[in-house]
């Protein structure tokens, strides 16, 4: 397995929020829970998928590893060196190797300059010469150059945008991609293309990615790893092909089973209830309120990591594999 | 077979007038049965949210309609164009028979009224003669309908979630108690748990209710799941339509067939998957003859020179399938 590149340990974030009427009277201080003790660590060379229902913190967990966004707490460490202090040399080196990707290309590149300049820019920023312009394309299989440099965001289909978006990153240099939802606003016929272009990509430059999705089909094609997400925690982890095809936590089997499946009739009776509030988030294990195998103990204390133990590396925070475990 | 419910002939719509005008639908025939899911898939630009306006008469402009017919067929009486209805005779039919939930609509709602006044609203519109007790409980039934706990009655839509709201304007769209319900692209903001227990909702209604339902999507194999027949659009025509599970065990036109290959699966072997080559066409520049020729991996000659028809293929007994490509000519 790949060399650990990137580790973010116990990261949390919170929103403040806004208190109104009486509310702002009293010392109360409330916050959005967005992140709150988020671990993993990426690997060169693999693909990580992060997946989870809307709402469940996982752009947030973008930005704040992206920089974009200070975190209320936890650690993020690029090769083992912890990255405190915003702005520096240090930062900056830390923001070269850990490019962002965004789900909505048209909304990341300007309108009013041409590819070449963002990709110039690009590679000026990060002390590259522009003569490297045409290998940055060719690496995103923009070719022939010439018909892409001169044109504009909105002369682009949207599969070319974000393969702009995918050079620009790959202008730093980088080490680490962090995508969030690269391919979501894409239309279908084209998504598998660039998918399979960063799949590519992680392969020759022996990139770490973080791939943040909320389709967990396309977690099994394309990552090598996946991460489930609930209520701003990550609540399993493992090879994708385990996760996928063995869920262990009652929440990734109610994932899997909402994903559309050609095989199967839709059951006019499907429940689930509603993802909670991250204001105030359950206590214990925040999945027990629509949880079908809770137990006592589930709306107290929140479970730990737990070794499923089918597979090396398959762990649930979940009180279901506290025997396992032990 | 169940009978027909509304019937879309030689439809064309255009954007702008002239020179300067790009057809957004091209002679789609489409037929609604009474009581059934109609599925229409394509992707972005294809012409579908175009398509469900046009039919309504609710095109923005510069939208036009240039010709075709979309026949109503009442439970009693004789069927009519509803191209022909004259403004108030349109009024009447739309909010007596159809309803449509636009792309979107969940962020519609009006966000200094809480969702009980904006549903009594409505039933005030429609039954000006109700009283404000009936129209009350009446808000308070629909919002069960759709799942929406009494308690939620009094909320603001930024009090929701954004499945909660989606099921509200499903209620809202539900209250005129309509015989078509048109939905276009009413899950994709929303994540697969709450958009299977919202169409699961939907279809349970619809059993309940008995009104027909045009859906609108780019996700194929979420129609394939729930929907009874499925269109595939393309560059502004229908290229291919079928029954659900016709479409998914053997889809014959090659864009369908790129569609449904463009999901990777959950489960089963794990596949090497390619998605369809180069992207959606350009209105304004229209491929000639088949419009998909270019991305097309078994385009021939005659693809480039003619346009093929959509209609039921030689040889295959199979009935209620009709498909435009060269490689399946209409008998
Ligand atoms: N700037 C902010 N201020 C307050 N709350 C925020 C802010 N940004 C995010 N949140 C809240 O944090 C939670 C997590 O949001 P986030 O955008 O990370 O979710 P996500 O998993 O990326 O969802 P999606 O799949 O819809 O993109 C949500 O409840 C959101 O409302
Ligand atoms: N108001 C408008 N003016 C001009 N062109 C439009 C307008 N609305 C849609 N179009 C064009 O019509 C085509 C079909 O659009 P639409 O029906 O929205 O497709 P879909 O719903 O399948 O995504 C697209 O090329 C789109 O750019
Ligand atoms: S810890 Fe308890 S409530 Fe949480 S997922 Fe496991 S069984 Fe369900
Ligand atoms: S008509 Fe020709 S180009 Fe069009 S889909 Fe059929 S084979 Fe392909
Ligand atoms: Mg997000
Ligand atoms: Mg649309």
């Amino acid at each position: 397995m790949g060399e650990v590149v990137l580790e973010v340990v116990e990261l949390t974030k919170h929103f403040p929020v806004r208190r109104r009427g009486r509310e702002a009277l009293t010392r109360l201080r409330r916050a959005v829970r967005a992140v709150d003790g988020v671990s993993f660590t990426l690997r060169r060379g693999r693909v990580t998928a992060m997946v989870g229902e809307s709402g469940s913190g996982k752009s947030t967990v973008a930005k704040v590893v992206a920089q974009l966004d200070p975190p209320t707490g936890g650690e993020i460490r690029l090769h083992g060196q912890s990255v405190r202090v915003r702005g520096g040399r240090a930062f900056r080196a830390y923001c070269r190797r850990v490019q962002m990707i965004f789900q909505d290309p048209f909304a990341s590149l300007n309108p009013v300059h041409t590819v070449r300049y963002h990709l110039t820019r690009a590679l000026r920023v990060h002390g590259r010469p522009a003569a490297d312009l045409p290998e940055l394309l060719a690496q995103v299989q923009l070719s022939p150059p010439e018909r892409y440099l001169d044109k504009f965001p909105h002369e682009l289909s949207g599969g070319q945008r974000q393969r702009v978006a995918i050079a620009r990153a790959l202008g730093a240099g980088p080490e680490v991609l962090l995508a969030d939802e690269p391919v979501s606003m894409l239309d279908v016929s084209i998504r598998l293309g660039v998918l399979n272009l960063l799949r590519d990509l992680k392969e020759r430059l022996d990139l770490a990615i973080l791939y943040i999705t909320h389709d967990i089909a396309s977690a099994r094609y394309f990552a090598d790893d996946t991460l489930v997400m609930y209520a701003g925690r990550v609540v399993e982890g493992g090879d994708s092909e385990t996760v996928t095809q063995a869920p262990a936590h009652p929440y990734t089997q109610l994932l899997i089973d909402s994903a559309p499946d050609p095989e199967r009739r839709i059951s006019p009776d499907t429940v689930g209830g509603e993802p909670p509030s991250l204001i105030d988030p359950p206590a214990g294990c925040r999945f027990h309120p629509r949880c079908p195998k809770a137990m006592a103990r589930c709306g107290e204390q929140a479970p730990p990591r737990l070794e499923v133990g089918d597979r090396p590396g398959h762990w649930a925070a979940c009180w279901l594999y506290e025997e396992a475990a032990s | 077979m169940s009978e027909i419910e509304l019937e879309i002939k030689g439809l064309n719509v255009d954007y702008g007038l002239g020179e300067q005008s790009v057809h957004a639908v091209r002679d789609v025939d489409l037929t609604l049965r009474r009581g059934e899911v109609l599925g229409l898939a394509g992707e972005s630009g294809s012409g579908k949210s175009t398509l469900a306006y046009g039919l309504t008469r609710l095109l923005p402009p510069p939208g036009v309609i240039r010709g075709g017919q979309v026949i109503y067929h009442p439970e009693q009486g004789e069927p009519f164009d509803v191209l022909g209805l004259s403004d108030r005779q349109l009024r009447a039919f739309r909010w007596a028979q159809t309803s449509i939930v636009f792309q979107g609509a969940m962020n519609s709602l009006n966000p200094v009224h809480k969702i009980s006044t904006q549903l009594t609203d409505v039933l005030r519109a429609h039954e000006p003669g109700s009283t404000r007790a009936a129209r009350l409980a009446r808000a308070r039934e629909l919002l069960a309908l759709v799942g929406i706990p009494a308690d939620r009655l009094d909320s603001y839509p930024h009090q929701l979630s954004g499945g909660m709201r989606q099921r509200v304007m499903i209620g809202m769209a539900l209250a005129l108690r309509p015989k078509i319900v048109i939905m276009d692209e009413p899950t994709t903001a929303l994540d697969v748990v709450v958009q299977r227990q919202i169409l699961g909702q939907l279809v349970g209604l619809r059993e309940r209710l008995g009104f027909s339902v045009l859906f609108i999507t780019h996700d194929l194999s979420l129609l394939v799941e729930f929907s009874d027949r499925i269109a595939i659009m393309y560059g502004g025509r229908i290229v291919e339509q079928a029954s659900a599970a016709g479409l998914h065990k053997d889809s014959l036109h090659p864009y369908s067939h790129g569609l449904l290959h463009s999901f990777p699966a959950l489960r089963g072997p794990r596949e090497e998957l390619s998605g369809i080559p180069g992207s959606p066409p350009d209105l304004r520049s229209m491929p000639t003859g088949c419009a998909f020729h270019p991305r097309c991996p078994h385009s021939f000659d005659p693809c480039v020179r003619r346009v093929p028809e959509l209609g039921a293929p030689q040889g295959r007994p199979e009935q209620d399938r009709s498909v435009a490509c060269w490689l399946h000519p209409a008998s």
